[in-house]
């Protein structure tokens, strides 16, 4: 017979999933809109590459700041630390002893610096990461400007091979006015993109790092009663973030070529606006790392279509503020609405994972 | 039979800034023995439990873990020596699976096989009879599952001792008794039990022997089945208990033609309280009466809109008002002296004069400050009148013990002359003799007319102070209570009455 207390757990999507599919779904959406008010543009492959080859370093760094992000902290130098590492990748690849590989070390070594710094000030000795990484923001910039004033054009051969390589993919390809068919390129910085979402989303799913990630970001006492090291777990995240910008750093300059004192100044914040459009949410816990590159790529399809619209600058970064606030608040909305148990997705069957969820349906006798 | 000692601790001792937690307690606990520590709040309880796992660092003493002496740093050093505790709080992570809530930090390899961690989680629930599913999100589970849920994490830690710390105060008789058989069964195991509760019927039906802590000393440790209830309170409270039965209670002026002070009609607010009735009369001292989450402080931050009020009207003194915000409650004159007195009562850093005029200052508008002389007279009368123990007016409030920072919080909104003053758990962490203090006060502030709730997780102290108690379960008022029918029997039958009235729904 039948207990008193009959209980069927439904699988639910969880917060993550949820905002995840919501940032998905909006990109489609965009997408799809993009695609409909510019075909000529919008339909070629190459635009959709593009949008990977030109900002590979935003979707990199990004990625970096999620994990942070899903840690409950925060990290605004990324952007500072992405231009420092440029500037001095070009410095260093213009001297006299300037390496490819070289120059890979000194990205690498800046964004770790960074990162070690950073988070032993916040993990350690907890410090507001707001400011602490507010303070890195400004050191790197500061460092930025005495290393170099002046743009630097590196023309180191080896170097310059590197960036003008392109994977072409011949059976991609749209043809052009002329009738002339016209093959997609990708950049490596797109291929460093793919490497990294791919590590880097294993990392947070299936690592015990990852997971004592958004058990910190939870609710970092309880994680600290269970048995967590939260210092250490917050420590690396940062060193991973300041990784992730330095590895930016690197793929910016060789998309461009060239050091430059604005160069990515002020990603942080686009940064923090594609991690948020992605479903990361600000209070931690909460985020998908496969939501970065979606995040990023839909403000980016945002901004395009409102260029392609042939709206003036000014209004560009207005529209794209007010679609900002739009999508946060639909989020906001999504996500108390579901608390009130008023909204629920349940997964259908055929997208449940294994028969293993469907144990309490077993328990009913 | 002498049976082997696991846990032992010799000479403990622990101060926090004001207050000496604990003073050189012993404690002993054996293989394969349920062992209740017992004492009021305040008492010592959890911090020794605390310097047990390694959240705190003890101040003196000695500990020894099967004759080794240890000393933990960090709760995973104490998990990793099979130490394994149930905190009253729910210590999980909200935002993770169920079955990753019993791995999580346990698990050495650097990779996590989900696959594997949902299938010894599934059979671990089974085995436990939970009803939760592996993959679910903590925060879709009921509290009590939740409270189970942290409770199969620490069974399935191998471990030899399992601490449990007010672990039945969310769960229902049904999930009460659950949880015992399991206790039993790890008892039999050999598993050293420390159980910690308010309930004195639980102790008896399960503990095999009892240590009894009182203002942070250790008062001795008997058998179960050598000691009666009331040997058990009398030892809990000291002779505190004599000074108390002085305490006389006042019945309330109240004829059929008066106007209640304070009326409520289906109030309810975003904390969840379902809509209540609540009437006040002039000169009254009542009392929300419930377990720990059955409503009552949510139902007096409802009356001062401390949480957002989602319905319901309001009468003062039969005329309608609107209460949305505690600024409007504050300017009709009712006061809340909230239960979390660090979080929502006193500025630290504030001098003990600041802190009193706060309120009165806040009604008076921050553009008309009051004069410095003005002030301290204000600190000073109610400083000589509540008897707090300050340097002088001007030192800052944090460096004073719990009951006199709870002193000043009440001369803040004495000063304001309340018509209707709430007192959220005001005795709470607070040394016997203060409590004792702010009882008598409550009776003399209603003796001069101020009418007064006051909650209490000690059933006997609003019984002594209270001539009428309102008694929640689930976050409802389930029955009230006065005159001749005030007794802990009563309140605790009205309880599980009402909870049955509710199952049956």
């Amino acid at each position: 017979m039948a207990s008193v207390n009959v209980f069927k757990p439904k699988a639910r999507l969880s917060n993550s999933n949820i905002l995840f599919l919501i940032a998905a779904v909006i990109f489609v959406v965009m997408y799809l809109f993009a695609i409909i008010s510019f075909p000529n543009s919008f339909l070629q492959f190459q635009t959709f590459f593009d949008l990977f080859n030109l900002n590979a370093p935003l979707i990199i760094m990004t990625l970096g700041l999620c994990i942070v992000m899903i840690g409950g902290g925060i990290d605004i130098s990324i952007g500072a630390v992405c231009g420092l590492v440029t500037m001095a990748c070009a410095v260093f690849l213009e001297s006299k002893m300037g390496s490819v590989w070289g120059a890979v070390l000194v990205a690498l070594g800046i964004g770790i610096a960074f990162g070690i710094l950073q988070g032993y000030l916040i993990a350690y000795l907890e410090i507001q990461p707001f400011i602490i990484t507010l303070s890195g923001l400004f050191l790197a910039q500061g460092l930025l400007t005495t290393l170099h004033k002046d743009p630097i054009n590196v023309t180191m051969p080896a170097f310059v091979g590197l960036r003008d390589f392109d994977i072409v993919i011949a059976w991609l390809g749209t043809k052009n006015r002329l009738g002339v068919f016209i093959p997609s390129e990708i950049k490596l910085g797109t291929v460093i993109v793919v490497v990294l979402l791919v590590i880097l989303a294993s990392l947070m799913k299936w690592s015990r790092f990852g997971r004592n990630v958004y058990a910190v970001g939870g609710n970092s006492h309880s994680a600290m009663m269970l048995g967590i090291n939260v210092k250490r777990t917050i420590f690396i995240t940062y060193v991973v973030s300041g990784l992730t910008a330095g590895i930016a750093g690197f793929v910016y300059i060789m998309t461009t070529g060239a050091g430059n004192v604005g160069n990515a100044a002020g990603a942080e914040m686009k940064a923090i606006a594609s991690a948020i459009i992605g479903g990361t949410l600000l209070n931690g816990g909460v985020g998908n790392l496969l939501g970065a590159p979606i995040g990023t790529l839909t403000l980016l399809v945002i901004n395009e279509l409102i260029r392609a619209a042939g709206v003036q600058s000014n209004f560009q970064a207005m529209v794209s503020g007010l679609l900002l606030y739009f999508f946060i608040v639909l989020q906001s909305v999504i996500m108390s609405l579901r608390d009130r148990r008023r909204f629920s997705i349940a997964l259908p069957p055929w997208l449940r994972l294994s028969g293993k969820e469907q144990t309490g349906d077993q328990r009913e006798p | 039979m002498l049976s082997e000692t696991i846990l032992e601790m010799k000479d403990i001792s622990k101060s926090f800034p004001g207050v000496k937690a604990l003073d050189s307690v012993d404690f002993k606990l054996r293989k394969g023995e349920i062992h209740a520590l017992m004492g009021e709040n305040g008492a010592g309880k959890s911090t020794l439990i605390k310097v047990i796992t390694g959240v705190y660092e003890k101040d003196a003493g000695l500990i020894t873990l099967q004759g080794e002496p240890i000393h933990f740093k960090a709760p995973e050093e104490a998990q990793n020596k099979g130490i394994g505790t149930v905190y009253q709080e729910i210590m999980l992570c909200p935002n993770l699976t169920v079955a990753e809530n019993m791995f999580i930090g346990r698990s050495h390899s650097p990779v996590v096989n989900w696959k594997q961690m949902n299938e010894k989680a599934g059979q671990l629930l089974d085995s436990l009879g939970i009803p939760a599913s592996p993959v679910q999100e903590l925060t879709s589970c009921s509290l009590a599952v939740q409270q189970m849920i942290a409770i199969a994490r620490a069974v399935d830690m191998e471990c030899k001792i399992l601490i449990l710390d007010e672990p039945t105060s969310s769960l229902d008789e049904d999930e009460v008794h659950k949880l015992f058989k399991l206790m039993r069964e790890l008892k039999a195991r050999g598993v050293g039990i420390i159980f910690i509760t308010h309930f004195l019927e639980q102790v008896f039906e399960i503990s095999d022997r009892i240590t009894v802590l009182r203002n942070g000393k250790l008062v001795g440790e008997y058998e179960t089945t050598s000691l009666s209830q009331i040997e058990l309170i009398s030892k809990m409270l000291g002779n505190v208990l004599e000074d108390i039965t002085k305490i006389k209670k006042h019945e309330p002026i109240v004829s059929d033609t008066s106007i209640p002070v304070f009326e409520g009609i289906g109030l309810s607010s975003a904390a969840g309280v379902r809509p209540f009735n609540f009437v006040v009369q002039r000169g009254e001292v009542n009392g929300f009466a419930g377990l720990l989450g059955s409503g009552r402080s949510e139902s007096a931050r409802a009356i001062f809109a401390a949480d957002k009020v989602t319905g319901g009207e309001v009468r003062m003194k039969g005329k309608r008002v609107k209460i949305k915000t505690p600024l409007q409650a504050m300017k009709q004159g009712i006061g809340y002296l909230p239960e979390d007195r660090k979080g929502d009562g006193i500025v630290d850093d504030l001098s003990v004069r600041d802190n009193i005029i706060l309120t009165l200052q806040v009604l008076k508008g921050f553009f008309k400050p009051f004069s410095l002389k003005q002030a301290q007279t204000f600190a000073e009368e109610y400083i000589k009148k509540l008897n707090i123990k300050t340097p002088s007016p001007n030192t800052p409030i944090k460096s004073l013990s719990g009951g006199n920072q709870q002193k000043v919080i009440l001369a803040r909104w004495l000063l304001t002359n309340p018509e209707f003053l709430i007192l959220d758990e005001p005795t709470r962490g607070i040394d016997v003799g203060t409590k004792v203090e702010i009882q008598k006060l409550v009776i003399k502030l209603a003796n001069q007319g101020m009418s007064l709730t006051f909650i209490s997780s000690e059933i006997d102290e609003m019984i002594r102070t209270c001539s009428r108690l309102i008694v929640m379960k689930d976050r409802e008022i389930v029955g009230e209570l006065k005159g001749t029918e005030l007794t802990e029997t009563d309140v605790m039958n009205v309880i599980a009455q009402g909870g049955k009235n509710i199952c049956t729904n």
